[in-house]
């Protein structure tokens, strides 16, 4: 078989397995439950088995698809590209390989089409490489940490109305089952075809966190939590549904590739916006300035562009809301609520990474203003963050806000022109960002505790939760030899995003753009700050709470092997495989949107260069760079040390001291409480207002109609129905009952009388007819 | 009392025949009319089968017919039936007396009003 059907078969099943394990527990298990038939523990186990059997098969399958048939085939280079662009202005990459095509037509209006299609590219692998292996280390992970699920469960978060605390049955075969629909979901995802089919999923993914979430939806702040990142979400899926009709009423298709059908090939959103006649550059097609322009005169590039910068900014509008970016990031903190396997998969390593995927697949689309806007955003959510992390004390919320601002770092290379940056970045941050959020639970797992104030010391007993969790720490802040070229994961990644904000800012020297270098670097240096604040108040020092610190254990061996498996990982994942190029940043180059490396200037924003990506690489931004991005960390990591290990100052003091900014920080840049009143508050008063309207107004009115219906039913009652129907009816009855009363006279008993009467008709019978038969009938 | 004289000019033919009848018919009915005891109404209905039977027998005689058409013997037939249907009646109505005579110990159809209204 060849890879063009090989590919697409291996992951479809890779897809579809988790959907099995989801359906097969939902039946097996759930519905039961909901028909009132209790589920035994022993069976629950085993739905965690069933879960983990098919997120293992859709692991070795999309691993196969990677090494066994996409690397023979294809090889791992992309082609002629060299790395050492010196000095090529207009360089143009080869075109990416992929496999387009559609498994099912869910409808055909005349020609568009929405279909269940698959579009493979390294990038789809990568990813499904990444999510498979993930899930399944999140999997194992998850039996050890929701242990307590298979036994009945005392939830002390959650008091009763008697006083005493919820005690509830486990659910530990739901917890599977959600896993099971979200790899599903994620994995739908990544091999979409086209827009519609990843709005789908990008729904699903978003209800699977939903549920996820609100797993205790017992506790009132986790069901709130639910909550509020099922509705933020919707505003920015609102603006993916703009970009959505933007691209389908302008370019009559949805699918990313090019497809053949039987008797046609039909050209994909990429080719129609980057043809070969305009030498791959993005140039508005005819279709979308008449659909712009709508028959009115005008300017129809113009115009043209103008809607594709509509639809670009609405497909990043869906992606700020997914990867928690400001202004929508403010969910993700609270999503923390749901158990910690959740937050490592869903919320930091998959499903928030989906935003930063979606804007890579859509990359083609995207013009240098809409860039702009993504690398601002990216710009400001990274700084943003990072200044929270500083003083938050629950330690999953520093960690959740850790990989806001490294979703903001994302954001930031792929706007600014680093497509294979940001995508390396998103691939590293989930092996580490996975492995600190997976320490964080075994952390909190041994103490029972998410505040990091009540921790310290907790190296000594736990010893490789710690180290596991330094390595995830080094890599977060990019820990690396900067002349030799060696570092971990996040080394790699994170420096060619610095590259190419230095490139960037080569090319449009206006200083309004400098920002997006140093914003950046600042933010590397409070990356490296937040992150040892929370290694150093955890692990070091002394015990801030004996009760606690005594209890404390190693968690069981289902929960430390992921953490060293993901340790590993973060350290190598950004290394070249053993004497070959082969990398996951050669890989990712092969799936480069064809176009998008050739340097672009803005239309609408006449100063604004996005930069050949391979800019970045020439020594004169590379050295420096790597140098500045290596400095920043270590200066974080020394002011870390300097308060929480050395304790030169002493942390107190410094909150006294600046404690405008602390109270700042602390209150998350108030922006829930600015968002609660101006949009929160505002909403419900108006709600409150229709609500009031609806009690006092229409529902009075509904019933004041209903009051004179009823009136004029029972006027119509007593005149018409009492007097006039069943008066007639009465009346004949009572008529025909006493005619029959007044014959029973007749009826004598005595024979003779009868005789007579017979008699006596007969004869008058006789001379009645014998008259009217002369009379009448003959005559 | 032109029919009758008429009556006794003609020579014999079926009216006088349906005179008998009629007079055997009206004698039957007052019998029923005016008795009390069941026998005597038994020997009325009768009277009144035989009227009819006097009237059956003489339409369908040829002999006393002034025309050419005759009914064969359809006349003599349907009499043979009355007599058939009087003799079971009369059966029934005895049986029908002697139970009314075991109950009421009478015979009296005055007595039998108990299915007056």
């Amino acid at each position: 078989m060849s890879a063009a059907t090989l590919l697409p078969l291996l992951l479809c099943v890779a897809w579809l397995l988790p959907l099995v394990s989801f359906v097969v527990i939902c039946v097996g298990y759930s519905l039961p439950q909901l028909a009132g038939r209790q589920v035994s523990y022993a069976a629950s186990r085993w739905g965690g088995h069933i879960a983990i059997s098919a997120i293992a098969g859709s692991f070795v399958l999309s691993w196969f698809a990677l090494l066994f048939v996409w690397l023979p085939t294809h090889g791992y280079t992309a082609g002629d590209l060299a790395h050492t662009a010196g000095g090529l202005a207009q360089h143009n990459n080869p075109a990416p390989i992929y496999y387009a095509g559609d498994w099912y037509t869910l409808a055909n209006f005349d020609g568009l089409r929405l279909t269940i299609g698959y579009y493979i590219d390294t990038l789809t692998l990568v990813m499904f490489a990444m999510v498979s292996l993930v899930s399944l280390l999140v999997h194992i992970y998850a039996t050890g940490y929701m242990h307590d699920e298979l036994d009945d469960v005392t939830d002390h978060e959650v008091a009763m109305s008697n006083g005493e605390y919820l005690h509830r049955r486990g659910r530990y075969h739901r917890f599977f089952q959600y896993l099971s629909l979200f790899s599903f979901s994620m994995l739908g995802l990544v091999i979409a075809g086209n827009l519609a089919m990843v709005f789908v999923f990008w729904e699903l993914v978003g209800i699977c966190s939903y549920f996820l979430i609100g797993f205790y939806f017992e506790r009132p702040t986790a069901s709130t939590a639910a909550n509020k990142a099922f509705i933020v979400n919707r505003i920015g899926d609102f603006g993916f549904l703009v970009g959505l009709m933007a691209l389908w009423s302008s370019l009559g298709t949805f699918h990313f590739g090019d497809t053949q059908a039987v008797d046609e090939s039909r050209p994909g959103i990429f080719s129609q916006l980057r043809t070969a006649a305009n030498d791959y550059a993005l140039v508005v097609p005819e279709s979308m300035q008449t659909e712009a322009l709508r028959g009115s005169e005008g300017d129809g590039p113009r115009a043209g562009y103008w809607l594709l910068c509509v639809a670009g900014v609405g497909i990043f509008c869906g992606c700020i809301g997914k990867s928690a970016q400001f202004p929508l990031h403010v969910w993700l903190p609270d999503a923390m609520e749901g158990p910690t396997p959740v937050s490592a998969l869903v919320h930091s390593a998959t499903m928030v990474a989906a935003g930063v995927y979606l804007v890579g697949r859509a990359y083609p689309i995207l013009t240098p203003e809409v860039l702009l806007v993504i690398a601002v955003v990216g710009c400001i959510t990274l700084a943003l963050a990072a200044t929270i992390a500083m003083t938050a004390v629950d330690i999953k919320r520093v960690l959740a806000y850790s990989t806001i601002s490294q979703l903001g770092y994302m954001m930031l290379s792929l706007g600014l022109g680093g497509w294979a940056a940001g995508l390396f970045h998103l691939i590293t941050h989930a092996f580490f960002k996975g492995l600190l959020f997976m320490c964080s639970g075994s952390v909190i797992h041994a103490v029972h505790t998410n505040d990091i104030r009540l921790m310290g010391g907790l190296r000594h007993k736990m010893p490789i939760t710690a180290y596991t969790m330094l390595v995830g720490c080094l890599a977060i802040i990019g820990a690396g030899i900067p002349m030799l070229s060696i570092g971990l994961s996040g080394y790699y990644s994170k420096d060619a995003i610095i590259e190419h904000a230095w490139s960037f800012t080569n090319s449009n020297p206006q200083w309004r753009y400098q920002l997006l270098l140093i914003v950046p670097l600042v933010g590397a240096v409070l990356t490296a700050f937040y992150m040892f604040r929370l290694w150093f108040m955890v692990f070091t020092g002394a015990p801030r709470d004996h009760h606690r610190y005594d209890h404390a254990h190693e968690s069981p061996r289902s929960m430390t092997t992921p953490l060293i498996v993901l340790a590993i990982l973060g350290v190598a994942i950004g290394w070249n495989f053993p004497f070959t190029d082969l990398s996951v940043t050669s890989l990712l180059e092969q799936a480069t949107p064809i176009g998008t490396q050739a340097t672009a200037t803005g239309l609408l924003i006449a100063d604004l260069t996005i930069p050949d990506e391979h800019l970045s690489h020439v020594d004169a931004i590379r050295i420096p760079a790597g140098l500045s991005a290596v400095a920043a960390a270590l200066l974080g990591v020394l002011l870390a040390a300097a308060v929480y290990l050395w304790r030169w100052f002493d942390a107190e003091e410094l909150k006294q001291a600046f404690r405008p900014a602390y109270s700042l920080l602390w209150h998350k840049w108030w922006f829930d409480e600015i968002y609660d009143w101006t949009l929160v508050k505002p909403t419900l008063f108006v709600g409150h207002v229709v609500a009031a309207f609806d009690r006092h107004v229409i529902d009075r009115a509904v019933h004041l109609l209903a009051a004179l219906g009823r009136g004029l039913a029972a006027v119509v009652d007593r005149v018409f129905d009492k007097s006039l129907v069943d008066g007639s009816v009465d009346a004949m009855a009572t008529g025909f009952w006493n005619f029959g009363k007044s014959l029973h006279h007749l009826q004598t008993g005595r024979l003779r009388s009868y005789i007579v009467f017979i008699v006596v008709g007969t004869l008058a019978t006789f001379a009645v007819v014998s008259v009217l038969w002369k009379y009448a009938i003959a005559g | 009392m032109l029919l009758l004289a008429n009556l006794l000019t003609e020579p014999v033919g079926a009216a006088h025949y349906m005179v008998v009848g009629a007079v055997l018919f009206v004698c039957g009915v007052v019998c029923m009319a005016t008795k009390r005891n069941t026998l005597g109404i038994l020997m009325g209905v009768e009277l009144v089968l035989n009227g009819a039977n006097v009237n059956l027998i003489a339409l369908g005689s040829p002999y006393l017919r002034t025309d050419s058409a005759h009914l064969g013997l359809d006349g003599q037939l349907m009499a043979m039936f009355v007599i058939v249907l009087a003799a079971a009646e009369a059966a029934v109505a005895l049986a029908i007396v002697l139970n009314f005579y075991n109950n009421a110990g009478t015979v009296d159809v005055d007595r039998a009003d108990q299915l007056k209204g």
